[in-house]
């Protein structure tokens, strides 16, 4: 469905034209991480542990490095001594120390995948045989996975100088336990008493990976001057610049990173895992390195999401009114510190007006791969425990879900998470949508059954950096230091020709390196489109202001008798309207002005928004397997404003499709060694195309003033509702509340048959 | 540094002699599952032995009254096979279950077999549907019904140099006809938690006259379930039969319990399926 209105004001804002990275993506031109090579370079590869929890004793490396074609192989002795630094960049925070630590073990390996040592010889082969000729001496100690392992008495602690944050006094004793953090208003157990209906209960998530197709594969070369160059695919490369450089003792204007096509990364390429390591085979090979994971070792080692588990509570008077939520999490965050208490939290008390709650969230670590942002990190788990007792709430008071949800849902000038109050937000106009959508006001069809979920998520704005410059021919490049992840250039294209009134097709979109632009925070917090794209418009802005002025001096006028109109300065001095310059006239006279025609902007973008969603799920279950086939699907999201509305669509689209298949079957598998048993998509079911019906979509626009055409981060959001759309209707169709993820034929079958 | 030499011989009595010629030789058809387990490590064989350049081995023929399929004929061939889709539905609909559509444009119901995987998809359906592979080795041809072809898990009767060059399948009989069915947690790209596969013929009054049940992935390697079969011939399919048929389809099973599903789930899941195959085939056959 199309857009709701507004867009008359504009000529390509709005519009659909093909993106223009398509053409390389679909012929197999485009070069993504792992199809990087560079002059004279060696292949590595990485020794990972088998054993999920260990101390390392010693590793001898001599007879890998005796064998003919090996260039390198280093350990963790080869980095420099890591100091803890910690560092902000919403989903990147975390402490530099684990980074390096988890790109390469010192002391103990903390997860089966843990790399201890890598080689880089002439071949990949060369490389691969020479891993298994090291030889690692390790003290193999008891592990844990679950949170309830990880937090029981006794339990084997992974790091001796972890206190648990947040808690005062701090405690005495290391534990699992890295951190807690409260979220609360009012008085939440006074009101729960009062609550005419209370829903409650444990739900229970498992990791789950992001489940990009290109894995992580970067390219290094660390010359013996200091320089250092990395080709790799990122959400962020001057993060991983900044990373590496930190973690390798740089100045970090001696490392140049050159961002490479991505195939896919969903929060999760906003780290790193490969870079140092390639960098220190370089230095020591005195050649460059490629490293490439294969996929069983992105399952093992790249950050899944992190599994959870909820103890909520939430209660509603009898007319409906939510009045009291109480909330406890427990994120099982992987070997290193997480960081979505903050985004469990704020999902939980943002959608709607709850005037007593209380969330407090804690952080666990446990022996398996680190976890890293996911699309709406931590937001999918929480809604998923809250909006599954809204349903219940209105089962038990015999209320239409939706129109629960619209009695209780915030409205601007409410007060968010934040306590500050909500700005121009959507969430109404989406439940007005969702009641108007052919999906809601089609019956549910025989045998099967319907669900339905709402979504809070923040979003961000944050620094970028953008320079757009007009050629001798008046045509338009546009230089962004954000990865494109979701057809962004096309956006970015699209609000520069709409500021300079040009056609699409004459605005190029690059995306630069490191040293060719000045810092942009990663793609993520779905901030792109609105920060960077803020930043596109205002340079454009520039570029008006500096035609206009060198075009009232070309056409010997003050400055105010000149307008912009058109892509042209026209001029408007008395008896010489018609006469004209275009983009061309004035930009090719380069060595008459002050300079080409080029603007830079930095900004620091305020103003973002939180997106909120609807989702409306149909399922048939089969009563006899356990089976579910989603039948029907409709996300529906405030958009701000679509730029590019295939793409948003797709956002939308490819969100749902996530989190229906974090709904029903994927998750992480352990073995009894802690091992991943399931580090591929075989048994990594991530729904493919047959599983799912066509997403219908709906984008309501409700402007954000913030932006010049109204953008909201619209990337997030939409996997926020889908594991309590799909548990809701799968909940109606069972007859028991779905509490544990995911609902896999088996699982169902269970809860069918009364287990 | 490991070599592998690969080799691509034009006859049958090639293939034999360069298979019998190095012990550590792998025959490949399609490579779906030859090449996936090379490239994890699994496997590294000294030599790869295509069979792919025979060009006897590709396609099917009717032959006395019945089907052979060449070794090297890729799945989605089947399909396009209408005699054959006629007379045996459910083998061609459980090899076209295989993957995704570009995994069946190479494999083969062959590899497939012997692969030896006991979750295999167009194996129980070829039992149902009484198979036998045709077997070349250095010891001269052979035939082997399919069920006795897997013997464990990755392992086959095949002795060394011997190689599978085709499946034969009985011709259309009248009022007969078969069915598969799998349970995934997925609808493509996935592995049977239990497949199903049934063959039934009927009597000039609608009376179960033969039926053959095979099932995969409840035991080591997939299974002709006899005594179901023989639940079902001289009844009407009433409830009381199948009833007796499905105790003794769960009777057969011997899965265990993995991360693709619990032995008690795949046993109570066989008879689920084996009562729709069961039905299907018999509607089937109603109508051939």
């Amino acid at each position: 469905m199309n857009a709701q209105s507004g867009h008359n004001a504009y000529r390509v804002v709005g519009t659909r034209p093909v993106r223009p990275d398509g053409i390389d993506k679909v012929t197999g031109k485009a070069l993504y991480g792992p199809d990087q090579i560079a002059p004279n370079m060696l292949h590595g590869a990485v020794l990972r542990s088998p054993h999920a929890h260990a101390r390392i004793r010693g590793i001898d490396t001599s007879r890998a490095e005796a064998l003919p074609g090996v260039k390198a192989v280093i350990t963790a002795r080869d980095f420099p001594g890591q100091e803890s630094v910690t560092f902000k960049g919403g989903e990147t925070s975390g402490d530099r120390r684990d980074i390096a630590h988890n790109c390469m073990a010192l002391h103990k390996v903390l997860y089966a995948g843990h790399a201890v040592a890598a080689v880089a010889a002439t071949s990949e082969a060369i490389a691969r045989e020479a891993l298994a000729l090291i030889v690692v001496d390790l003290e193999v100690l008891p592990h844990v996975i679950s949170v309830a392992e990880a937090i029981a008495p006794g339990a084997p602690v992974l790091h001796d100088d972890m206190f648990t944050e947040g808690l005062e006094p701090k405690p005495a004793q290391a534990s699992n336990v890295s951190a807690t953090f409260t979220m609360a208003k009012g008085d939440a157990a006074a009101a729960m008493a009062r609550a005419a209906v209370v829903a409650e209960g444990r739900y229970v998530t498992q990791p789950v990976h992001q489940g990009y197709i290109e894995p992580q594969a970067c390219v290094a070369s660390w010359n013996s001057d200091g320089q250092g160059q990395i080709w790799c695919s990122s959400q962020g490369h001057f993060d991983v610049r900044n990373l590496t450089a930190g973690i390798l003792n740089l100045p970090i204007s001696s490392l140049r990173v050159t961002p490479l096509e991505i195939g896919g990364g969903f929060g999760g390429k906003t780290t790193v895992y490969l870079e140092p390591v390639a960098m220190v085979l370089s230095r020591k090979a005195g050649r460059p390195v490629r490293l490439a994971m294969r996929r069983e070792e992105v399952f093992a080692a790249t950050g899944p999401a992190p599994g959870s588990v909820f103890e909520v509570r939430i209660g509603a008077d009898a007319d409906g009114r939510l009045v009291a939520l109480e909330m406890e999490f427990w994120n099982q965050s992987g070997a290193y510190p997480g960081n979505t208490l903050h985004g469990g939290c704020a999902t939980a008390l943002g959608a709607y007006n709850i005037a007593d709650a209380r969330a407090t969230g804690w952080d666990v670590v446990s022996n398996f791969a680190d976890t890293h942002a996911y699309r709406a990190p931590g937001a999918p788990q929480s809604a998923f425990a809250v909006e599954s007792c809204i349903d219940e709430i209105a089962l038990k008071l015999g209320m239409d879900p939706l129109e629960l949800r619209l009695k209780n849902a915030v409205k601007p000038g409410d007060p968010s998470p934040s306590r500050l109050p909500h700005g121009a937000i959507g969430y109404i106009e989406c439940l007005e949508a969702a009641k108007a959508s052919p999906h809601w006001n089609t019956p549910v069809a025989e045998g099967e059954s319907r669900g339905i979920a709402g979504a809070f998520w923040g979003n961000y704005g944050g620094p970028s950096t953008v320079a757009v410059s007009v050629a001798s021919d008046g045509s338009v490049a546009v230089t962004t230091g954000s990865p494109d992840i979701g057809g962004s250039r096309a956006s970015m294209a699209i609000m520069a020709a709409e500021t300079l009134q040009v056609p699409y097709e004459s605005v190029r979109v690059a995306i630069a390196d490191t040293a060719s632009l000045g810092y942009s925070m990663v793609t993520g917090g779905s901030r792109t489109t609105f920060a960077t794209g803020k930043a596109v418009v205002d340079a454009c802005g520039q570029i008006i202001d500096s035609l206009l002025a060198r075009g009232a001096q070309l056409l010997g006028v003050e400055p105010g008798e000149v307008a912009w109109r058109d892509g042209a300065v026209h001029c408007m001095a008395a008896g010489r309207e018609g006469e004209k310059l275009d983009m061309a006239a004035i930009a090719g006279r380069v060595h008459q002005f002050s300079g080409p025609v080029s603007a830079e902007v930095q900004l620091n973008a305020q103003g973002y928004l939180p997106g909120f969603g609807v989702h409306i799920c149909d399922v048939a279950v089969d009563k006899e397997t356990g089976f579910t086939r989603v039948t029907r699907y409709t996300a529906i999201q405030d958009v701000g404003r679509a730029i590019h509305p295939d793409y948003v669509e797709g956002q939308l689209q490819g969100g749902a499709a996530q989190g229906i298949g974090w709904a029903l079957n994927e998750g992480y598998v352990f073995d009894g060694a802690g091992r991943v048993d399931n580090a591929g998509f075989l048994d990594y079911r991530m729904p493919v195309c047959s599983d799912l019906p066509m997403i219908e979509t709906i984008m309501v626009e409700v402007p954000n003033p913030a932006h010049p055409y109204g953008v909201k981060g619209v990337g997030e959001t939409s996997i926020v509702p889908p594991l309590a759309a799909v548990g809701n209707a799968v909940s109606r169709a069972v007859g028991k509340r779905m509490r544990d993820l995911p609902m896999a034929p088996e699982v169902v079958h269970r809860a069918l048959a009364g287990a | 540094m490991s070599t592998m030499t690969f080799h691509a011989p034009a006859t049958v009595a090639e293939a034999c002699a360069l298979l019998a010629a190095e012990p550590g030789a792998r025959v490949l058809a399609g490579g779906t599952d030859l090449i996936v387990q090379m490239r994890s490590g699994r496997i590294a064989p000294a030599a790869v032995i295509d069979l792919k350049r025979i060009g006897a081995l590709s396609g099917v023929r009717e032959q006395a009254g019945g089907f052979v399929i060449g070794a090297a004929t890729r799945c989605t061939a089947l399909k396009e096979h209408a005699a054959l889709a006629a007379a045996h539905p459910g083998v061609v609909e459980a090899a076209n279950l295989i993957g995704s559509v570009q995994v069946r444009n190479r494999a083969t119901v062959a590899g497939n077999l012997c692969n030896a995987s006991p979750a295999a998809d167009s194996v129980p359906a070829m039992i149902a549907a009484g198979a036998v592979a045709l077997i070349a080795g250095p010891q001269g041809a052979r035939e082997l019904p399919v069920e006795h072809l897997p013997q464990s898990p990755g392992r086959t009767a095949l002795a060394p140099g011997e190689f599978v060059t085709a499946i034969r399948l009985p011709g259309k009989a009248a009022h007969s006809s078969d069915a598969y069915q799998r349970l995934t947690p997925r609808t493509e790209m996935d592995i049977a938690i239990v497949g199903v596969g049934a063959a039934i013929t009927l009597a000039g009054d609608g009376s179960c006259a033969a039926a053959r049940i095979a099932l995969g992935a409840v035991g080591p390697v997939a299974v002709l379930a006899e005594a179901a079969g023989a639940a079902l011939v001289g009844t009407r399919f009433e409830a009381a039969a199948l009833d007796r048929m499905a105790e003794a389809v769960q009777a057969v099973c011997k899965p265990i319990d993995d991360k693709r599903g619990s032995a008690a789930y795949r046993t109570a899941m066989a008879a689920v399926l084996a009562r729709r195959v069961v039905q299907i085939a018999r509607e089937r056959a109603g109508e051939a």
